[in-house]
């Protein structure tokens, strides 16, 4: 299946060439695209861009008119301020305990249990099935407080499994393994019960060799979330050392609105805060779109 | 000199406790969860070390748990779990929910069970007295503030008016607005930071007129309604109303996101919390002077306005062993020499009249008048600082300010809501989605229900 | 079609344990509380539950207030759902043109899903701000109308919508692209043969041929506008000006957090989960016929 895929994208290129080269190419129709794409990829950078230049000048630069647009002399003070008054390093350090956590025991739970589902015919299996799906969409806004006598009652409060499993509760990777699994042709499970292979073995040498676009994708997602969340992590967390890091950004915007907000410092702590997940996305963008591409169908 | 032999006392116990043999990780800790930013979060901290170096048994943790709102919530949450913090610190809006809560240890008790003298007599009254419940402290002031008149003196020259006279009544403030709009000082008269805590809340109180009835919710809490849709609140959102649509005002938001209207020189003048001087000294590149909250006149009398800001609070439900420390820390807290520093580095006001008489035969005043006109609006005092003299004895000086039952604090409950409908109900008036009447008609309809349910729920 | 199973007697039991267990402990247990709460009255701090039946749910829906949030949900989800799902199909079809550089569009394009809806809301409250903010500075230009959202209901309505799609266009690029690259090229160029231009072309065969993508992006696109975008709202209007821009979920949660008021925020939760579970179940029963016909 999934080689069938590479194949194809290994092909298409080469059509490309060809159809290229033996069509006359209209230069100002490819122009126009790329002027059109460029100007896209202008508009969706340019918050992130500016942020950057803010996050380069000293405050009177940032409040000037006519705003400047260029990046000014500032970066490595205001990176210097920004981790030292956030306590970046430890920020940092949580957020990816936590955002690779909910990932992996996510993606981990979710396969064992959409296998189950998929390949056993057990009593309570319909059971079983809707009471994982009615959680599909249910996010944790909803049921907060009460999620949280719950931690507190097993005195998860201020830990990372306090951090990170109730995050894993939601059926969204169950959902999409089990989508997966039933385009999975029924020969694979048929030959390796011929061999005479269990469960347990079809499971880790068949199964999950073909789901790793599907677990890539996944992990990206996942891990953007685990990292993302805001409400959660700025409740349970009792001390300094546990805060991730887009709490930990808060610390640098004055709410009471005594202070004036040094916004150099915010947009250097956002920066730091998002490159993670970004790159991530970036590097793990090949498995990532196609495992999205297979789950979906 | 002091610093010196506070370090050789730390020495000594330090020494004693290796003689004793007393391991030193033995201290106990105490939680205090707060919700300080920037600046303020690091004075804190400051604060919080100071105390654990001036003694070897209690070690004060502080740890920020987001903005007010979330602090509170999030000692809600762990008094339910039966693990709160020994100490909290909650805002000004809170406090009737404190109150009611059964939850707390009330300071005046804490002190009092412990043997450790505090001159309660000696804090300044309208701080206190919002705190206060049957003739008992209830929290320890903590941050507090008042609303005060901030004006741009670079913009003032640039219109012809006097840079040291800012204007006393709103009929000025509107004859100073349209001079600087039409000079090109400014592109706004004035806006305001906290709207229902400046323009409300203080313009009730300063004006002598109730905010809510049963003496503005002291008096109990059935049957508490809000009053603030009568004639002055109708007359002063609807004058703002009318000027939102010439600039003469300018409405800016919530909390502080008013601030850089102010800061970029766009607004000419500010109503905003006293606590700003300090973030507006490091900030705002003009010439800039503050004066007392603008009036109306007669027939309205000129009464003390209130403040705003926070308190610590202990909490029940930790062992009863620790309270000392508690204890300890608050009376750390309250000498007359943290208040001084806190003031200075914050900006926040000095809370017993010992630290402000210190500040001011220090020359503080006269060297900060800026730091004055709070107090001097609090007290009711004459707005320029006096000339304090060390060793010669000023005359004492006449009140300008009646202090009466309207400007001596509000106790209600659900105030985190009334506050959140009051100002949504001011923006629906200036955006013109609503009249004045019609806007604070529904607020005070919001409200009351609000209350209603806060009596229910509480009800015995 | 009749699928191979495995024959096991306890195996799938211990399989779904974990899943179950964290369902149970962390979704079960906390929604029948919220059922609890929601017909009490109860002091923030506890103590005491006062049994008042259904009147936090009378409460709320007899006030225009809640009908209000309901409203601004609709709008707001509607708003991010349209934005990011239109310029997201746009965007990729031009990007699935044949055209060099497609796999540096594409990263260019995609990035900005991995920014927290908290950060780019603080982005973008300084780039909207009405005091420093670079937009309203130019739209001064342009006209004299005053793009402040502090006041205005629909700016800061057009910010958080703003914000929240821009996290999420990237998302969508990559599923449509993958979509569109999925149609043989041979269908589009057949019609091309026939004469069709590149418009009509792109509505009449592309459009139809990719409207499952379309489906499952506009679903997931409106519950992440519902339900994931707390933190923008929180970051940047608190619900403001007015309750311009109080969804649901914001105010579930100030009104349980910030006002303490447990119980209508439980009845809240109750309503949330009713209407979620329902969509769910239609999602559900539309994707599940989608893969076995």
């Amino acid at each position: 299946m999934s080689t069938l895929a590479r194949e194809d994208a290994l092909a298409r290129p080469a059509q490309m060439v060809v159809a290229e080269r033996r069509r006359r190419p209209f230069p100002w129709g490819a122009l126009t695209v790329h002027g059109l794409l460029l100007v896209a990829v202008a508009v969706i950078a340019f918050p992130l861009y500016y942020a950057f230049v803010i996050s380069t000048q000293e405050v009177s630069e940032v409040i000037q008119k006519p705003p400047r647009l260029l990046p000014s002399a500032h970066l490595v003070e205001n990176y210097y301020e920004a981790w030292q008054r956030s306590g970046m390093g430890r920020l940092l350090l949580n957020s990816t305990i936590v955002a690779v956590g909910v990932a992996v025991g996510k993606i981990s739970i979710s396969i064992l249990s959409a296998f189950a589902i998929v390949y056993f015919r057990f009593r309570g299996r319909q059971f079983v099935f809707w009471m994982i799906f009615v959680t599909l969409m249910l996010p944790i806004p909803v049921r907060i407080l009460p999620t949280y006598e719950v931690i507190g009652n097993l005195g998860w409060l201020n830990t990372y499994a306090g951090l990170t499993v109730p995050l894993m509760a939601s059926a969204t990777a169950t959902f999409l393994f089990r989508q997966f699994y039933l385009t999975m042709p029924n020969e694979l499970a048929e030959a390796a019960q011929l061999d005479g292979a269990g469960p347990m073995r079809f499971l880790w040498s068949i199964l999950l060799p073909l789901s790793w676009a599907n677990i890539a994708a996944l992990f990206v997602v996942l891990f953007i979330y685990g990292w993302n969340e805001y409400f959660w992590p700025l409740l349970i967390t009792n001390t300094e050392e546990m805060r991730t890091v887009v709490i930990g950004l808060e610390s640098l915007i004055p709410r009471s609105g005594t202070e004036l907000p040094t916004w150099n410092y915010i947009m250097a702590g956002a920066m730091m805060a998002l490159l993670p997940p970004v790159a991530v996305i970036l590097f793990m963008q090949r498995w990532f779109v196609r495992g999205l591409i297979e789950s979906e169908k | 000199m002091e610093a010196f032999s506070r370090r050789w006392t730390a020495l000594a116990v330090a020494v004693g406790v290796l003689l004793i043999g007393m391991p030193a990780q033995a201290k106990t800790e105490i939680h205090f969860w707060h919700a300080m930013t920037g600046q303020l979060g690091t004075s804190l901290e400051a604060q919080a070390k100071q105390f654990n170096e001036s003694q070897g048994e209690y070690e004060v943790k502080p740890l920020r748990k987001g903005n007010y709102a979330q602090t509170l919530t999030a000692a809600i949450a762990a008094y339910r779990q039966k693990n709160p913090p020994h100490i909290v610190q909650v805002f000004e809006v809170g406090t009737q929910t404190m109150l009611m809560s059964g939850a707390v240890y009330p300071v005046y008790d804490l002190m009092k069970h412990y043997e450790i003298p505090v001159k309660w007599n000696d804090f300044i009254k309208p701080v206190v007295g919002y705190y206060t419940k049957d003739g008992k402290l209830y929290s320890m002031p903590y941050n507090s503030s008042t609303p005060i008149f901030y004006y741009n003196k670079d913009a003032f020259k640039k219109a012809g008016l006097a840079p040291d006279k800012p204007p006393k009544t709103w009929k000025d403030v509107e004859a100073y607005a349209k001079k600087i709009l039409a000079a090109g000082a400014a592109k706004c008269g004035f806006s305001t930071g906290w709207p229902s805590w400046t323009m409300v809340e203080n313009m009730h109180a300063t004006h002598d007129q109730p905010f809510a009835s049963k003496n503005n919710g002291f008096g109990g809490v059935e049957g508490v309604e809000l009053l603030v849709n009568r004639a002055f609140g109708q007359k002063h959102i609807g004058q703002l109303a009318a000027w939102q649509k010439d600039n003469v005002y300018s409405y800016g938001g919530r909390g502080g996101a008013a601030d850089p209207k102010f800061v970029n020189g766009d607004c000419a003048m500010y109503v905003q919390s006293s606590a700003l001087i300090g973030g507006f000294t490091r900030g705002v590149k003009f010439d800039w002077g503050t004066g007392e909250l603008p009036h109306w006149g007669a027939p309205y009398r000129k009464a003390t306005s209130i403040i705003g800001g926070a308190t610590l609070w202990v909490l029940k439900g930790k062992p009863e062993a620790e309270y000392r420390g508690v204890a300890r820390f608050l009376e750390f807290l309250a000498k007359p020499e943290q208040q001084m520093w806190w003031h200075v580095n914050t900006g926040y006001l000095a809370i017993s009249n010992t630290a402000v008489r210190n500040l001011e035969q220090g020359y503080h005043f006269v060297r900060n008048p800026k730091q004055y006109t709070a107090f001097a609006q609090l007290t009711g005092l004459p707005p320029t600082p006096p000339a304090a003299m060390a060793g010669k004895k000023a005359a004492p000086a006449k009140a300008e300010r009646v202090a009466t039952a309207n400007s001596s604090g509000l106790r209600l409950g659900n105030f985190v809501q009334i506050r959140d409908v009051i100002e949504s109900e001011m923006e629906n008036i200036f955006a013109g989605k609503k009249s004045a009447k019609q806007g604070l008609d529904d607020a005070v309809a919001k409200s009351n229900a609000l209350l209603k349910d806060f009596a229910a729920t509480y009800k015995q | 079609m009749r699928r191979t199973v495995f024959a096991n007697r306890w195996l799938p039991y211990l399989l779904v344990l974990p899943q179950v267990l964290v369902t149970v402990v962390f979704f079960f247990w906390p929604a029948a509380k919220s059922f609890y709460l929601s017909v009490f009255k109860s002091p923030p701090f506890g103590g005491r539950d006062i049994f008042v039946g259904l009147d936090n749910f009378t409460a709320l829906l007899t006030t225009s207030d809640y009908y209000d949030s309901v409203v601004s949900s609709f709008v707001f989800a509607g708003g991010v759902t349209g934005l990011s799902v239109v310029g997201g199909l746009v965007v990729a079809a031009l990007a699935n043109q044949k055209i060099r550089g497609l796999t540096l569009y594409r990263t260019a394009l995609l990035w900005p899903y991995g920014i927290a809806p908290a950060i780019a809301g603080i982005i973008f409250l300084f780039i909207f701000h009405p005091a420093y903010g670079i937009l309203p500075y130019f739209f001064s230009f342009v006209t004299a109308y005053e793009f402040n959202w502090l006041l205005r209901g629909w700016i800061a309505m057009a910010l958080v919508i703003t914000a929240t799609a821009w996290t999420h266009l990237g998302y969508n690029i990559a599923f449509f692209l993958a979509g569109l690259q999925a149609i043989p090229t041979s269908v589009v160029e057949a019609a091309s043969v026939d004469g069709a231009g590149p418009v009509r072309r792109f509505t009449a065969i592309v459009l139809p041929l990719i409207s499952p993508v379309t489906f499952y992006l506009v679903v997931v696109n409106m519950v992440f506008a519902f339900f994931g975008s707390f933190g923008v709202i929180h970051a940047v209007t608190l619900g403001g000006p007015g309750h311009a821009t109080e969804i649901m979920v914001y105010k579930l949660w100030k009104d349980g957090f910030i006002g303490l008021d447990l119980g209508s925020s439980a009845a809240q939760s109750v309503i949330l989960m009713a209407v979620v579970i329902g969509l769910t179940v239609l999602q559900f029963r539309f994707a599940e016929k989608k893969v076995t016909y």
